[in-house]
């Protein structure tokens, strides 16, 4: 800052630590509660510090069962989970990465129809479409599949348009230069476009994978069977038991385990995170 | 870009997975949402009768639509200024410092790859009426505590959750946004005597309000679609309804009400509310680039 004043400075680093500790409190609590013994909630306030049952809690939940009405171990849940995930990334950047191809290195009739098209899919999140989709997905017999989980939450155009921002900025002589080398459009596609845009596909492909990790809603009603349950909606049958019944330290396992993929994601891979965020809105 | 590959079929081609995928998953149900609006299914699902707009009709003289909509409002944009405003201060903070700001990004970004519907667990243990270290304070306090029962406090429970959760994003930006105002400017108004305080509100705040008003369309956006699993897990729209946003009612009156007509219609009315939304976005955005 401008003037050198060590008690501004003091107070900046208080309000931050302050931030820091209120933004983390809620999984600090929730971190302790996961090693309390069943009963120990029973009798009053989560406790505040550890308690001894950790390890055994963890393993029952990860290996045994999850606990509730839910009798299946978390660790199969966390599989589907990252089907589900890896399978929306891979798929969204699949077929968008080409769609943005064509849209901006080719001229071709309807191409300005064919865009809105897609970029229509932007103002339809799954949550507002969500009975008539269901319906289409029951017709198709794909309740119950992975395939289900994932193709409906691949048509969006977020992906479309930010390979097309960025394939708008290379510059024409490139390809000029490249036809005239006498490569045709697969080679520049495959040798030229996907090395320039590594660190683009690398940052939307972290974007990606959180959104498909944190989907709830649309596991949520299209799983019935809970051999294909996500890790996230399967919190909602756990918690779905009369208030007393509500088995605390296997729900803060489970909350925990849940987050923690796609947090890893995020604090690893924190400069490619920020820039797919601030780029994507850009 | 004025240099094009030749090829007349590729291009098909290459659009052609997307394109098969948005006609099947998106427009398809879109064009069976509009048609259902329209009709009106008995109650075990076995007929359909065009009614033409009587689901608009009962739709908007229903007290409960109404009701919605300002539960709608009142969390979207309780959430979306209380977001902004806490990011904005710790962005501040945390441009003033030199040393530990990666730290403190860090340790403030994380909680934007946590699912909502967890946000809204998380919150939930911590303000359990039985349980929750924050409720029983508040109880020996004297002020009880139990978001099942009072729909202020449920209201307040689910603001918190989807806040948590989006402060990350906002303070990205807005840090981001800090970082581009030059320091010059800011040197000229100190040598003139503004105080730090003075310098924020007339440079500083004014530079990020283009920012801040995209921040705030993001945030509502965000609001309104994103935090049905905040919702779903805590309070499901209750107590009474106090709870009950738009898109958490199309999806209880289509899948528990099974009542798809109106659900539809529902469905129609935020599609023109998103859209709106969108528009909106896309302006502005086109706006900030060329400046």
């Amino acid at each position: 800052m401008i003037e050198n004043r060590p008690w501004l400075k003091m107070f900046s680093h208080f309000i931050l630590v302050f931030g820091v500790l209120i933004i983390a409190l809620p999984v600090w609590v929730a971190l302790v509660g996961s090693t309390q013994p069943e009963g120990s909630f029973n009798s009053g306030s989560v406790p505040l510090w550890f308690g001894d049952h950790g390890v055994q809690n963890w393993a029952h939940v990860l290996f045994a069962e999850a606990g509730s009405t839910l009798q299946i171990p978390v660790w199969h849940l966390l599989l589907n989970s990252l089907i589900m995930a890896l399978g929306i990334t891979i798929g969204k950047i699949a077929i968008s990465i080409i769609s943005a191809y064509a849209i901006v290195f080719f001229r071709f009739p309807f191409r300005g129809a064919i865009f809105w098209v897609i970029f229509m899919t932007l103002m339809l999140p799954v949550e507002v479409r969500i009975v008539p989709t269901y319906q289409v997905i029951a017709n198709l017999n794909m309740l119950n599949s992975y395939s289900g989980l994932i193709l409906p939450l691949i048509a969006s155009a977020t992906a479309t348009f930010l390979f097309r921002q960025c394939f708008m900025s290379i510059p024409g002589e490139l390809v000029e230069a490249a036809r005239i080398d006498g490569a045709g459009p697969i080679r520049f596609f495959f040798d030229i476009l996907l090395p320039m845009s590594r660190t683009n596909i690398a940052a939307m492909f972290v974007i990606m994978f959180i959104y498909g990790w944190n989907q709830y809603l649309w596991p949520l009603i299209i799983t019935t069977d809970d051999t294909y349950y996500t890790l996230v909606m399967s919190i909602k049958s756990m918690l779905s038991v009369p208030d007393g019944d509500i088995q605390w330290n296997y729900v803060m396992v489970t909350t925990l385990l849940a987050m923690l993929p796609p947090v890893a994601v995020v604090v690893g891979m924190q400069k490619l995170f920020v820039k797919g965020l601030v780029d994507a809105e850009k | 870009m004025s240099v094009y590959f030749p090829q007349k079929k590729l291009p098909y081609l290459l659009v052609l997975p997307q394109l098969i995928i948005t006609a099947i998953f998106f427009l398809w149900p879109a064009g069976q949402a509009v048609l259902q609006a329209f009709y009106r299914e008995d109650a075990f699902g076995l007929s359909q009768q065009f009614v033409g707009l009587e689901n608009f009709v009962d739709l908007f003289s229903d007290p409960l639509y109404y009701k919605s909509m300002l539960v709608t409002m009142v969390f979207s944009f309780s959430v979306a200024f209380l977001g902004i405003g806490v990011a904005l201060w710790l962005a501040v903070m945390a441009d003033r410092v030199i040393r530990g700001k990666m730290v403190y990004q860090t340790l403030l970004v994380w909680p934007y790859a946590v699912a909502p519907a967890l946000a809204g667990v998380l919150w939930w243990i911590l303000f359990d009426p039985n349980i929750g270290p924050i409720a029983l304070f508040l109880d020996r306090i004297g002020l009880h505590w139990n978001h099942f029962l009072n729909g202020d406090q449920a209201m307040i429970l689910v603001v918190i959750s989807a806040t948590w959760k989006q402060i990350s994003y906002n303070f990205l930006f807005f840090l981001a946004g800090l970082q581009a105002i030059p320091r010059s400017l800011i040197e000229a108004a100190a040598i003139d005597g503004a105080s730090s305080f003075r310098r924020f509100w007339d440079i500083v705040f004014p530079l990020l309000s283009p920012t801040t008003f995209f921040l705030l369309v993001v945030n509502l956006v965000y609001a309104f679609f994103d935090t049905f699993g905040v919702i779903d897990t805590t309070t499901q729209g209750g107590p009474d309804g106090s709870t009950n946003t738009l898109v958490y009612k199309v999806f209880k009156d289509g899948f528990i009400g099974l009542d798809s007509g109106g659900s539809a219609a529902q469905s129609i009315v935020l599609m023109a509310i998103v859209g709106l939304m969108t528009v909106i976005q896309f302006r502005f955005i086109e706006r900030k680039v060329q400046y």
